[in-house]
């Protein structure tokens, strides 16, 4: 069965989930296509959220602290 | 990417290289014909792409065009270590008087061709270089200026030819090597280079092996003059549900590159490696060993998790396969983590626990301290460069057999 999310957990708050210039920023930035601009809002792609290469142009794409990169083999978050 | 001799022939001749009259056919009705245009005896070679033709059959003289159909019929329908025969050469019996070798490799140390001749023709170059390494010659050529003949006739020279032979061996080894450099070759070989009765020289069998990259701009010489088909692969055996399986994960995903290849492998330990040469030494290294590779298959230029994940899941899939070893030299262009991620995804996805299937990973390079975290998290036996590729491949065999002896 294929598993998603095992290494890699992403989350954007709330207060730009339905922001589209960040929704398509953030598609356009991330090299693995973790982000969709659905319509304006922000989408996770959960099948590729284990592609990430911890690059972090998601963090700068978007309003500092409203995007979440965490490894999950370590606890830790991206910053 | 090999050449059967009529085509390795074809190309020699291209060059400028004198060639005898030959024919290639595939019935015997063309070889009787190909025999009387040539007239008197010839000689009836099987196109195979496989060595030990003459031991198995696979050569015959023939003195009349008759003759020659019957060994034509024979050695067609003649398989010579699992390969049918693409059709037959007919070839004129020379009157030689000395038989030479000319060849050009590639120097891979030098990053260079190396042009080689021997006056000891007709018999392996190795063997030659083995025991009279005085009847060798070798000069590199340059990757990028023209080849002058002369740099040819100082590599004849140094094994003693002289005279007329020298003046006629020179050409040959010159456009050799500018065949070999034009035509993107990594073997060019003509053995036995022939001297007739007459003086004259003639390239009466040719050996040719082009680089597999590039046969995308070969296409003159592929499919105009030679007319090689495009999906002429020119693989000696059918492809596996597994090596079509990886090849489809592979042609799916553009990110770095897989390949799987299990023909005549039925060990118990899969293998996931590459980098640079890794591959051939760690095989090498689990078989020196005493372990049983159940597979060859590469993995580098960056994959994606899905791709390294995907490689791992059809090894681990294959019948007998007990555990992987995932190993690598140093990588500087594949990203550890990613591949540490793919190969503990599959053995999840399958239900299997990483740290008692991976029998160890050997990856060190870009990323490894990342890497690493998620090994140590899954419990995967892990080591960094200070750790041989020898070491680590007598690892997991020794994990595996210790297995199988508890068993």
């Amino acid at each position: 069965m294929p598993q998603d999310k095992v290494f890699i957990d992403v989350e954007v708050d709330a207060s730009i989930a339905n922001d589209a210039t960040v929704a398509a920023k953030l598609e356009e930035v991330c090299p693995v296509d973790i982000f969709k601009n659905a319509d304006g809002h922000v989408e996770i792609v959960d099948a590729n959220v284990d592609e990430c290469v911890l690059c972090k142009l998601c963090l700068e794409a978007a309003p500092t602290g409203t995007v979440h990169v965490r490894k999950l083999y370590d606890g830790t978050e991206l910053s | 990417m090999r050449f059967f001799e009529f085509e390795a022939r074809k190309i020699v001749e291209l060059a400028g290289i004198p060639v005898t009259k030959y024919g290639f056919c595939t019935t015997p009705e063309e070889a009787r014909a190909a025999a009387e245009e040539i007239g008197g005896p010839v000689v009836i070679k099987s196109q195979v792409l496989t060595g030990g033709r003459m031991k198995a059959g696979g050569v015959k003289f023939a003195d009349t065009p008759e003759e020659a159909a019957e060994h034509a019929e024979a050695i067609l329908r003649l398989e010579i270590n699992g390969h049918m025969p693409r059709g037959v050469l007919v070839d004129p019996k020379a009157e030689v008087k000395q038989e030479y070798y000319a060849g050009v490799v590639w120097d891979g140390t030098a990053k260079r061709p190396l042009m080689l001749f021997s006056d000891m023709g007709g018999i392996d170059i190795e063997e030659v270089a083995r025991t009279h390494p005085d009847h060798v010659g070798r000069g590199h050529v340059s990757n990028l200026f023209p080849i002058p003949d002369f740099e040819a006739k100082q590599a004849i020279a140094t094994t003693g030819v002289t005279g007329s032979q020298l003046n006629r061996a020179t050409p040959v080894l010159a456009r050799l090597a500018r065949l070999f450099r034009e035509n993107d070759m990594t073997l060019a070989e003509i053995n036995p280079l022939a001297e007739l009765t007459d003086g004259s020289f003639v390239a009466l069998d040719a050996h040719m092996e082009m680089e597999n990259e590039a046969v995308g701009r070969q296409k003159k010489l592929l499919r105009k003059e030679l007319r090689i088909a495009e999906d002429d692969d020119r693989e000696p055996y059918e492809h596996s549900k597994f090596e079509e399986a990886v090849a489809a994960i592979d042609a799916a995903d553009h990110r770095g590159v897989i390949q799987g290849k299990d023909h005549g492998f039925t060990g118990n330990l899969g293998l996931v490696i590459g980098a640079g040469g890794g591959s051939l030494t760690l095989t090498d290294a689990v078989r020196s060993q005493g372990g049983k590779p159940a597979n060859y298959s590469e993995i580098g230029g960056n994959p994606s998790v899905a791709k390294a994940c995907g490689l791992a899941k059809e090894v681990l899939e294959k019948d007998g396969v007990e555990k992987i070893a995932v190993m690598m030299s140093i990588v500087s262009n594949t990203r550890v983590d990613i591949v540490a991620r793919g190969v503990i995804k599959a053995c999840l996805e399958l239900g299997k626990d990483p740290g008692e299937t991976i029998a160890i990973f050997r990856i060190p390079g870009a990323w490894e301290d990342e890497g690493f975290k998620i090994l140590a998290r899954y419990g995967v036996e892990y080591c960094d460069r200070s750790v041989s590729m020898w070491e680590a491949a007598g690892r997991a065999v020794a994990k595996i057999q210790g297995e199988g002896a508890a068993a």
